[in-house]
């Protein structure tokens, strides 16, 4: 990170902000704040929008109301100090391009127009790769890689972004345990780094442990703050429904994770 | 060495080699982005969409290739304004519009007495009739092609891997989405002189399909897509000047032996070579 970003706040605000796909808002009247360099972890059943809210955070779908500040800035003032992980399903991976190529496509917002790669841009390249664990698979193409490789791929050319603020869409979703644990490293690393991080998970369990604050989302806020605050059986039976089982003073929460036909396939369409 | 000479001391196959060569690079180019993305349909839509501005410019009289270009330009924009907003789906819209501009084309032409020789010239190239100012025409618009891609390569590969990243980058999207389009239409319409209509989309994916075989990097495959597309060209001019065929068939045929050999042997995964 250069110094700058360590002086300025990381600081994100989201004021009262509706967001959707033509003119069916999916996200309702959502505000939070999001402090310099902490960990959110986004939960909700699927259909809850937080790919959605990812979307809007980083510019791909238009507010129809509210607004969101990044260090007390609206949205697009601060050119790339947003980086988003998507999903892997989301690009063609047999696009003609090696491990370095992609991540290296993260360095393209601090390079010039024309300008070609120089040896400050491969040694951050390198350097992703490296703290990815990916390092050997720098001149393999993708489309010879497993699904975790595509995934750390993916977070090694957001790493290469040298971001304030990280998001990831499901980085644990179907991958193997070595790119977990990869992840949850990269967590650590970028803690120490004060770079903010949102992620979403079905894993309710590593969003208990592993992060600062849990945003519970289902089309509006349904909570936000420490998980022994949100993962409540009164609060988790409103945002779920009848997905939680109550049982005396235990409660059952089964949120499945991504069956067919989950939130980003349903709004496909309205691309 | 006299007979590969033999066939340039006159002007007009002169001029048909570099208009063949032009294209063959330019097609090539811009088909790796066909390939890539793939805009094949897209492609020979916008091919079959330039009759109705070749049969206007013939009308009035003007140059049939800034007609095509008019022409290419209009469908390429009406389809980005029909798909835009989800309410029809892209391919849908490249299908109306391409059949609506080819039978505008069709029934503007078939109202022209003479249309009989023109016509089989638009379908099928007619490498042999390219004028010196066509080629100087066909020159510069190639050249500015080029040049567009190499300034924006790097944002053409990020719209093209990752329009998800191109709009975190903040990159302008629509605006190298339109750009990439105008510049196929361009391409189309050079190509309408030795490949014609009915067979420019060869020209556009066959030596970048050649290629994405032999290559698994952008740039590289665009080289050697090139190569390949040069390399056909001139074969197929050869070839139609010999055996007297038409020379736009040449020329694609030879394109498709090309990708049939390097289908068959490529050494990554060539069905002959790893023996399957």
């Amino acid at each position: 990170m250069d110094n700058e970003s360590l002086n300025e706040p990381a600081r994100l605000e989201i004021n009262n902000i509706s967001v959707g796909y033509g003119n069916v808002p999916v996200l309702q009247d959502v505000s939070f704040d999001v402090q310099h360099g902490s960990r959110i972890a986004i939960v909700g059943p699927n259909g809850a929008g937080k790919s959605t809210l990812f979307k809007a955070l980083v510019g791909l779908l238009p507010l129809m109301e509210g607004e969101i500040y990044i260090h007390s800035l609206p949205l697009g003032h601060h050119l790339d100090c947003v980086a988003y992980v998507p999903q892997r399903g989301e690009v063609d991976w047999k696009f003609p391009a090696t491990v370095a190529d992609v991540v290296m496509m993260g360095r393209f917002g601090k390079m010039g127009w024309l300008a070609a790669p120089k040896r400050k841009d491969w040694d951050v390249v390198h350097k992703s790769l490296n703290q990815m664990g990916i390092e050997d698979l720098a001149n393999k193409h993708i489309s010879d890689l497993s699904g975790g490789q595509q995934q750390r791929v993916f977070l090694a050319r957001a790493l290469a972004q040298q971001p304030h603020i990280f998001l990831m869409d499901e980085p644990f979703t179907g991958v193997d345990s070595t790119t977990q644990e990869a992840t949850l490293y990269l967590l650590d690393h970028l803690q120490e780094e004060m770079v903010t991080v949102l992620i979403s998970t079905h894993d309710l369990n590593l969003a208990a442990t592993r992060f600062d604050n849990i945003l519970l989302l289902n089309r509006r806020i349904y909570g936000y703050g420490k998980a022994s605050e949100i993962f409540t059986t009164d609060i988790l039976s409103k945002a779920f429904g009848s997905h939680v089982l109550a049982i005396e003073d235990a409660s059952l929460l089964v949120d499945d994770c991504c069956p067919p036909g989950d939130e980003h396939d349903e709004h496909k369409e309205g691309h | 060495m006299n007979w590969l000479l033999e066939p340039f001391q006159y002007g007009f196959m002169l001029r048909g080699l570099l208009a063949s060569l032009l294209v063959g690079v330019l097609c090539a180019v811009m088909g790796t982005y066909v390939v890539v993305r793939g805009m094949a349909f897209l492609g020979d839509a916008m091919a079959h969409a330039i009759l109705p501005g070749v049969a206007v410019s013939y009308l009035l009289g003007a140059n049939l290739l800034v007609g095509a270009l008019v022409a290419a330009i209009v469908v390429a924009l009406g389809i980005g304004f029909f798909s835009k907003g989800g309410m029809v789906k892209e391919d849908t819209a490249i299908g109306i519009l391409f059949a609506a501009a080819l039978a505008l084309g069709v029934a503007m032409i078939s109202s022209i007495n003479t249309y009989a020789v023109d016509l089989s010239h638009i379908l099928f190239g007619d490498v042999l009739g390219v004028s010196s100012g066509d080629l100087w025409l066909t020159g510069g618009l190639g050249l500015v092609v080029l040049l567009v891609v190499a300034i924006n390569f790097k944002q053409f590969m990020v719209i093209s891997f990752d329009p998800v990243l191109a709009a975190t980058l903040r990159l302008p999207a629509k605006f190298l989405r339109n750009l990439m389009l105008v510049l196929l239409a361009v391409t189309v319409v050079i190509s309408l002189q030795t490949v014609g209509v009915g067979l420019s989309v060869a020209m556009l994916i066959t030596p970048a399909a050649t290629a994405y075989l032999l290559t698994r990097r952008l740039f590289s495959m665009m080289v050697i897509s090139a190569l390949i597309g040069a390399v056909s060209s001139l074969i197929g001019l050869y070839a139609s000047f010999f055996f007297n065929i038409v020379s736009g068939s040449a020329i694609v045929l030879t394109a498709t032996f090309i990708f049939i050999i390097v289908f068959l042997f490529n050494p990554r995964k060539g069905i002959l070579v790893s023996g399957q």
